[in-house]
């Protein structure tokens, strides 16, 4: 195994983290139109995600950093070559940070409700637009001698890759509901675990079309295992998600995320992004990839930060483990310096 | 094609644009990161609540801020592959690595503790919650540092070679592209603008509340240690630029005979004050200069030589080929002076209000003032400033406060347009590294989409900033008083239905 592969791999990894978690950020900014009954359950739902979203969003921004420092052809002709789907992405993530950050600063209704309709609609597109933007990825794309993509936009949105948007939006929200599940108490508790329930037939059907269509059209034996993986891992979660056991079901959702990541990245491997033009055009891991030395360097980087990342990452997740309701939801925010019992900070003392 | 219309032109208009818009919140984010530890720190080591007043106050302003620096953030990550991948393919193995760094080290660790810290106050205990910011503007610093360093090479290659086989840039001395002299030069340079502008930024705020007698003891507190910080980093910020002068004066010549609109080398070479010239022709039409100063900036003596924009360009012609190798002058002639000017003109009024503010040093007894009282203003001994004057520096504080960003904005829109044909200085061509593969079209689409979102954006952040400011400090609670004794909050039963301390 080579440096170049170490570093395919570890893309995916990068890759699998940030689906596996701003997967559930996406799915519960989709609930709150779906699951969410009022303001303040919406205010829940947010609020579950409300301290880890900002870092979960970091796994992106590592992907894209350590292709163009690994892979820097790849990055070159991946972002160039999906300009506008990318931009839309750029839209969406600008705006619903801002919405999530902005939303409670002032009490009016019509501002809260306009940040809550682009915390939707920011979360929606998004979910759907990256799994556009990896089946065209997996299927390969009409990339020249010189990696740019000389194709339209029209190409990009076909009935496979619709397919796989559906996918990926279908199973975030899937994700987000197992989350709101386990992160929530009371009765959205219980209608989350029954979307839940509702929407699994649907995600399993789905995702066991687009990975069987996957597989037919450009997979290989690992593939085909981890295909295999993620589907089995989504039935079971639907079914630990029935039995009530949300600790489990959860887990299980987002090891099909895993294994669905797996699937796109075995399927390309060892392209990392295959020309439909000419085969010889295909940027592979060892043409598109940076110099040894480079790739040395990154891997000491990497090999220090990721652990150190999941550990700090992992203790945010248990500084806020206990689980939020309407009744942990202050009243009346977004009033400057709102609160319950005040006492004036210059007078105490 | 229309030149106007260029895919090169208008991606660098775009470039500019997203990125000048992301460095109006980066400073600020830099600095009151660590405004606010400090802050946070006062808290918890005096117990006084005036600071965990102050620190919920600047700490909110900071919030607002971070959160439109780092989602304009992520266009800049995006936009090398978007709109310059040629630039990419050339020099990812060098620059990639940097950026990649950013994002696993620091940016990670700004991203996870500033959620902590939001929502950390009645989960985490109160020393834990502390570290928690301290990370954040650790995470800050870092990222800035591993930026500039990219941008540095930019600037001035070093620690690369260019590949037979693969035609590109490769990296062979990580280090020497972390450690060169521009990076270090500009690191200092750009870290201690920020806390100019963040010192202003709360000399401003201060002056506002002080000057409607509103929020004293707070805002009496934020005052002194603005002017402290104003001072301080101003006068580093003078000092490191001057460094990053002399580094730029033997790196590229050109950007900083551009600055001078000096068309023809001299010995000594004079500092312009005010210079209208021609352009096409190569010469000023009226000037106004102080004789040998810019040789004192170039080279420490007053005689030195400091070679010309017309000289520089026919050396360079004669290196890389026939071709105009100069930037556009007259911005980059005034951006160098708006950059000055705005900068040292708040530092001036810090300076004059750090004075006027003085506790005891050269002050008679009777003109100190109480914790509760708004500050005398006294410029000479046993006096008090005249009201109306004493008014006027209050509003010259509050409406000067952005003047270092508008400073900042004016030096990156100097260095990079200066840096000019040139993307990497010398090695690569801004008009060879744009995206072939993205049409006119394209660009046009996100430029537009870009700018009219940043518009909105600009003015939805400027009034929620202006509403939490002339709010004031917020109203403290029994629980923000009574932190946390363990990490997840007190586990008491009749505590479990109890409101979060914050939500969004």
């Amino acid at each position: 195994m080579q440096l170049h592969d170490i570093w395919f791999v570890l893309i995916a990894v990068l890759w699998t983290g940030y689906f596996f978690l701003e997967g559930f950020d996406f799915g519960i900014g989709v609930l709150t139109k779906v699951l969410a009954r009022d303001r303040t359950e919406r205010r829940v739902l947010i609020n579950t995600i409300g301290p880890v979203w900002d870092g979960n969003e970091v796994w992106l921004i590592s992907a894209a950093g350590a292709t163009f420092a690994a892979f820097p052809d790849w990055y070159a002709s991946l972002f160039s070559g999906f300009y506008l789907p990318l931009l839309l992405i750029l839209v969406c993530l600008i705006v619903r940070g801002v919405a999530f950050e902005f939303r409670a600063k002032r009490p009016e209704e019509r501002w809260q409700r306009n940040w809550e309709h682009a915390i939707f609609w920011t979360s929606l597109l998004p979910a759907v637009v990256w799994g556009l933007l990896f089946a065209n990825l997996v299927h390969g794309m009409a990339i020249d001698a010189h990696g740019d993509y000389v194709g339209g936009l029209g190409d990009v949105v076909n009935q496979y890759s619709l397919l796989g948007g559906a996918v990926t939006l279908l199973l975030f929200t899937f994700h987000g509901a197992v989350f709101a599940a386990l992160k929530t108490v009371g009765d959205i508790r219980v209608r989350a675990r029954r979307l839940a329930g509702t929407l699994g037939a649907a995600t399993v059907a789905a995702v066991a079309g687009f990975l069987a269509w996957t597989q037919v059209d450009s997979g290989d034996a690992e593939s085909l295992f981890a295909a295999a993986g993620a589907v089995t891992a989504l039935v079971l979660a639907v079914g630990a998600n029935g039995r009530g056991r949300e600790g489990w079901s959860f887990a299980l959702s987002g090891l099909a995320i895993v294994g669905l990541v797996a699937t796109y990245f075995f399927t390309l491997f060892p392209d990392v992004m295959p020309s439909t033009l000419d085969p010889r055009w295909s940027l592979t891991v060892a043409n598109a990839s940076s110099s040894p030395y480079t790739l040395k360097i990154m891997t000491w980087c990497a090999g220090f930060a990721t652990p150190l990342v999941l550990l700090y990452q992992g203790w945010t997740y248990w500084v806020f483990r206990k689980r939020i309701g309407t009744q942990h939801i202050a009243g009346g925010s977004g009033r400057p310096g709102a609160s319950g019992t005040t006492v004036r900070a210059a007078d105490a003392h | 094609m229309d030149l106007a219309l260029a895919p090169d032109t208008l991606a660098r208009w775009q470039f500019g644009i997203t990125t000048v818009y992301h460095f109006l919140f980066v400073p600020l984010t830099i600095s009151l990161a660590a405004i606010t530890a400090g802050l946070e720190t006062a808290w918890v080591r005096t117990e006084n609540p005036k600071y965990l007043t102050a620190t919920k106050f600047w700490g909110k302003l900071f919030l607002i801020n971070i959160a439109m620096g780092v989602v304009t953030g992520i266009v800049q990550e995006f936009q090398f592959g978007m709109n310059w991948s040629d630039y990419s393919r050339f020099v990812g193995d060098v620059f990639g690595a940097p950026l990649a760094f950013e994002a696993l080290i620091a940016f990670f660790f700004e991203s996870t503790f500033v959620g902590l810290w939001i929502f950390g106050w009645d989960k985490l205990p109160k020393k834990i919650h502390l570290a928690c910011i301290w990370m954040v503007s650790l995470g800050t610093i870092l990222s800035a540092y591993f930026i500039l360093a990219a941008n540095s090479w930019m600037q001035h290659p070093t620690g690369y070679h260019i590949d037979k086989k693969t035609g590109r840039a490769e990296l062979t001395d990580f280090l020497s592209v972390l450690t060169q002299n521009t990076a270090i030069t500009q690191f200092a340079h750009t870290i201690t603008a920020s806390f100019l502008v963040g010192g202003a930024f709360v000399v401003g705020v201060a002056a506002f509340h002080l000057a409607r007698k509103k929020h004293i003891p707070v805002m009496r507190t934020s005052l002194r240690l603005g002017l402290i910080t104003v001072v301080i980093a101003g006068l580093l910020t003078a000092v490191s630029g001057d460094q990053l002068g002399k580094v730029m004066f033997k790196q590229q010549p050109m950007k900083m005979a551009s600055a001078e609109a000096l068309w023809d080398g001299a010995s000594p070479a004079p500092f312009s004050i005010f210079a209208y010239g021609d352009v096409a022709k190569g010469h000023n039409t009226v000037e106004l200069e102080i004789p040998g100063l810019l040789s004192f900036l170039a080279h420490d003596d007053f005689s030195s030589h400091v070679p010309g924009i017309n000289d520089v360009n026919k050396a360079e012609q004669h290196q890389f080929g026939p071709g105009d190798y100069r930037p556009n002058i007259p911005v980059a002639y005034w951006g160098f002076r708006w950059m000055i000017g705005f900068g040292m003109a708040s530092f001036a009024l810090g300076m004059l209000g750090l004075w006027l503010t003085r506790k005891k040093f050269m002050l008679p007894a009777r003109l100190r003032t109480g914790p509760d009282e708004v500050p005398h203003l006294v410029l000479f001994r046993n006096k008090v400033l005249h009201p109306k004057l004493a008014r006027w520096y209050w509003l010259a504080a509050a409406w000067t406060m952005t003047f270092p960003m508008i400073a900042m904005s004016w030096g990156w829109i100097f260095t990079e347009n200066g840096r000019q044909p040139w993307v990497v200085y010398g090695v690569l061509r801004t008009s060879d590294a744009v995206s072939p593969g993205v049409s006119q079209g394209e660009v046009l689409t996100s430029l537009i989409v870009f700018t009219l979102l940043y518009a909105i954006l600009a003015v939805v952040e400027f009034k929620l900033m202006v509403k939490y400011v002339k709010a004031g400090p917020p109203e403290l609670t029994e629980s923000d008083l009574n932190p946390p004794t363990r990490i997840g909050g007190d586990r008491e039963e009749a505590d479990a239905d109890r409101p979060m301390a914050f939500s969004y």
